[in-house]
């Protein structure tokens, strides 16, 4: 471990799309690398729909479990507006995977509001950084059988960036799943990984 | 042993290991989870309350009886539950009891903000607060301890963030339990709380107080941690974190226990440091009571007292006092596009939309997208709305909410409304856990006071909004035992409705005429809309969708509100994936273009 190491990351999505766990087994991962860690999930208040973002943080002593705007290492988008909505936290240089994947919010069925377009997204994030990554994470998941392993794809596509051993996440999920889902979450987990070899826009 | 815990499971282990034998709460973000916590632990007593009050006034019972008792709310619960917790501050413990009032800066959960440590002091009792897990589960011992040495309630103050905020916390395996028998010593004196026996009391919770405050002198959670001289800071809670992060070679005084202050060791603290800044959420609350001491400090011109602190206000503070200096890259690029708005939303599925879309259709609410704005008049139809999931069909394209204050309010505001001479037809809207939490008491107001309301109770078996806790009308407890079930409509004619009606709450024209028999009566009645939540009965029937060569694309489905139902370009389709097969809009379109997803594929293929 290297006292100077210093990780963020910021997991954001719809409710319901599992970012809340995925930001879990990360904290879990890290803590058995034998980093501090904090992590908290800003909710709102819906149980499902509304948007979700988690901070997870690692260090070899961390105060605030929140990340300073423009600090964040890592963002893993599960929701392409909800990356938009969080880009000005991704500090210049992060890196930042989007899920392809877009949920419009019921303003924007209502004609209130636009949903960006996928030039406007990358453009907004390649202000903040050239390191972005778009996955086909929903696809993947629903090509494996269940569209529910995004967030262990999307674990999968930033564990390649980050320090820590292959068994302890494997380790780590198979903590917090239930048996007869660790097999296809492994799976999910290696197409993740192979994923991101491939995708840097 | 060590964990990366929540705030709540910390909160509820460090009360476990302390011994608690008796939990009471009712359910309210963020304090859920420390009942969801400790009810797993069965060697203990845990209930949900009907509502705060009634778990003060249980938990009172249980320390008086001997048992150490937890209660936990949020912050606007304890508003419910002011009325026994001064009176259990006034009489005192017998075996400990704490409360923990969970507080919400920045409203990520609430109907406002509000500082509760001001009702400890109204209350006389002392205030604790963690600033991570691991001092979250630490003070939970020592609360008990300090609420048995000095004979009082004890609060705990938690907030949103520590609360829902995971860190390593270490902890015992062990629980020890205090040595102390249930049994019940009658002392009027102490108990019954006449004036005579009041005015005994109130000169020893003065007395307590001063102890308490010497106590807090040698407290180890109340701690000195000299950096540099320029600058010391005294913090509490989360914004401890934020401010040592932020300033990481400032001096700081760590308060651990916030009420009373330790005079002597802040006036210690202001011997060694040449300014102080006080960081605190919400309130000036340390910082008005150290500038009563006399002692100069900087703290709420600096530092906001509305919403929830990060590090980056604490920054922008420090540059504010000249304590840091703006360097270039704290300039940010603006972002190029304001991102749409997501706020939450009635679930695909919800038992509620039906009812809503109903009541929006007779109150002339709804605007097809696209519309004109209609122009204002005074509306014919009033709903007043209460908290709950519900609370949402006051957004577009619904729109179905006139007001919304605190638990219960839907039915007493409606009263006063009528009583004060609207013409219009009003109608209280409320959901079961809230009606049973305080709705019963408005209701009895309506019957004996001759109100023509029309009060309708969208019962979905279970309190969604918190996370699908158990209350009185499902009939299981927080343990999962089957306990006393209590039946809405009976209780609804048990105190004098005679109109009381029934109806499933996804059938729209069993709705709309039950709803207008209701609202025509011009008769005090209450509609009881039945239907189970869609997260806990996930699948109502074959999944749905739009025959395209059938829909005109009139953007009527689109009134809903139904986040599965989505437009491409202006043709309505229905995401397969999020339909969960309610029939709501298959109910609703003129053009019968919406059917099971099987049958229109076919049609389509003929």
């Amino acid at each position: 471990m290297n006292s100077n190491t210093k990780i963020d990351l910021l997991l954001t999505g719809v409710g319901g799309q599992g970012n809340i766990l995925a930001s879990d087994i990360i904290g879990e991962v890290a803590m058995a690398a034998g980093f501090d860690v904090k992590k908290t999930d800003t909710l709102g208040m819906a149980q499902r729909g509304g948007s979700v973002v988690s901070n997870v943080r690692i260090a070899e002593k961390v105060y605030s479990p929140l990340i300073k705007e423009g600090e964040v290492d890592f963002m893993l988008a599960f929701e392409k507006l909800e990356g938009v909505r969080w880009a000005s936290h991704l500090q210049p240089g992060g890196v930042a995977i989007i899920n392809n994947y877009a949920v419009p919010p019921l303003s924007v069925n209502l004609s209130v509001e636009k949903y960006p377009a996928d030039a406007e997204v990358m453009q907004v994030l390649q202000q903040r950084s050239s390191r972005i990554y778009l996955v086909e994470g929903t696809l993947r998941a629903t090509e494996l059988g269940n569209a529910k392993t995004l967030n262990i794809f999307m674990l999968g596509c930033v564990s390649v960036f980050l320090p820590f051993k292959l068994d302890a996440w494997q380790e780590a999920i198979r903590q917090h799943l239930p048996e007869k889902l660790w097999k296809l979450n492994m799976t999910a987990f290696e197409t993740g990984r192979k994923e991101i070899e491939n995708v840097h826009v | 042993m060590k964990k990366l815990l929540s705030g709540n499971e910390a909160l509820a282990l460090g009360a476990y290991h302390a011994g608690v034998t008796f939990a009471a709460a009712y359910p309210g973000t963020p304090s859920t989870e420390i009942m969801e916590a400790i009810a797993r632990f069965k060697d203990i007593y845990a209930e949900w309350s009907t509502n705060e009050k009634v778990a003060v006034e249980v938990a009172m019972g249980a320390c008086y009886a001997g048992a150490r008792a937890l209660v936990s709310m949020k912050q606007v619960g304890l508003n419910v539950a002011a009325d026994p917790f001064l009176a259990v501050a006034t009489t005192g413990v017998n075996a400990g009891l704490v409360l923990i009032s969970a507080d919400d800066p920045g409203i990520h959960s609430s109907q406002g903000e509000q500082d509760n440590r001001h009702y400890a002091e109204l209350a006389k009792v002392p205030i604790l607060e963690p600033m991570d897990s691991q001092t979250a589960y630490d003070l939970m011992a020592c609360a008990f301890e300090i609420s048995e040495q000095f004979d009082t309630p004890v609060m705990l103050r938690t907030t949103t963030r520590i609360s829902h905020s995971k860190s390593i916390a270490e902890f015992k395996e062990t629980r020890s339990l205090p040595d102390r028998k249930i049994a019940f010593e009658p002392n009027m004196q102490k108990y019954v709380m006449l004036p005579v026996n009041a005015r005994i009391r109130h000169p020893l919770m003065e007395e307590r107080l001063l102890k308490l405050a010497v106590f807090g002198e040698t407290f180890s959670f109340n701690k000195i941690e000299m950096g540099e001289r320029q600058l010391g800071i005294i913090a509490t809670g989360i914004s401890y974190q934020y401010a040592r992060e932020v300033f990481p070679k400032a001096s700081f005084l760590k308060l651990g226990m916030t009420y009373p202050l330790p005079e002597k060791l802040v006036r210690e603290f202001a011997s060694k440091v040449n300014r102080i800044l006080v960081v605190e959420e919400l309130d000036p609350f340390i910082e008005e009571h150290i500038k009563a001491m006399g002692i100069k400090v900087d703290g709420k011109q600096y530092i906001p007292r509305a919403g929830e602190l990060n590090s980056d206000i604490m920054e922008s503070a420090g540059r504010k006092m000249g304590l840091i200096k703006a360097t270039a890259a704290q300039e940010k690029p603006p972002v190029a596009i304001e991102p749409a708005k997501r706020p939450p939303l009635l679930c695909p599925g919800c038992p509620h939309t039906g009812f809503f879309y109903v009541l929006a259709g007779m109150g002339q609410r709804l605007k097809l997208p696209g519309a004109k704005e209609k122009t204002v008049k005074e509306s014919n139809l009033i709903i007043t709305g209460d908290i709950g999931c519900y609370t949402l069909g006051v957004y577009p394209p619904l729109n179905a909410m006139d007001t919304n204050g605190c638990m219960g309010s839907s039915i007493g505001t409606a009263i006063g409304m009528e009583k004060a001479g609207l013409s219009a037809k009003i109608v209280a809207v409320i959901g079961d856990s809230t009606f049973l939490h305080s709705g019963i008491t408005p209701l009895v107001d309506a019957v004996y006071n001759l109100s023509k309301i029309t009060v309708v109770i969208l019962d979905n078996s279970t309190t969604a909004m918190t996370g699908h806790q158990e209350h009185p009308g499902t009939g299981v407890s927080v343990q999962g035992e089957i306990v006393g079930k209590v039946v809405l409509e009976d209780v609804v004619k048990g105190v004098g409705v005679k109109n009381v009606a029934v109806v499933h709450s996804f059938n729209i024209k069993e709705l709309r005429k039950t709803i207008k028999g209701a609202l025509d009566s011009r008769e005090l009645s209450v509609v009881i809309v039945r239907g189970a939540c869609v997260v806990q009965k996930p699948r109502h029937g074959e999944t749905q969708a739009i025959d395209t060569e059938k829909c005109n694309q009139c953007g009527i489905c689109l009134l809903v509100g139904c986040p599965a139902i989505q437009t491409q370009g202006k043709q309505p389709i229905i995401d397969i994936g999020m339909c969960t097969g309610c029939t709501i809009c298959q109910q609703i379109c003129p053009k019968q273009a919406i059917g099971p997803v099987f049958r229109i594929k076919t049609e389509a293929q003929n």
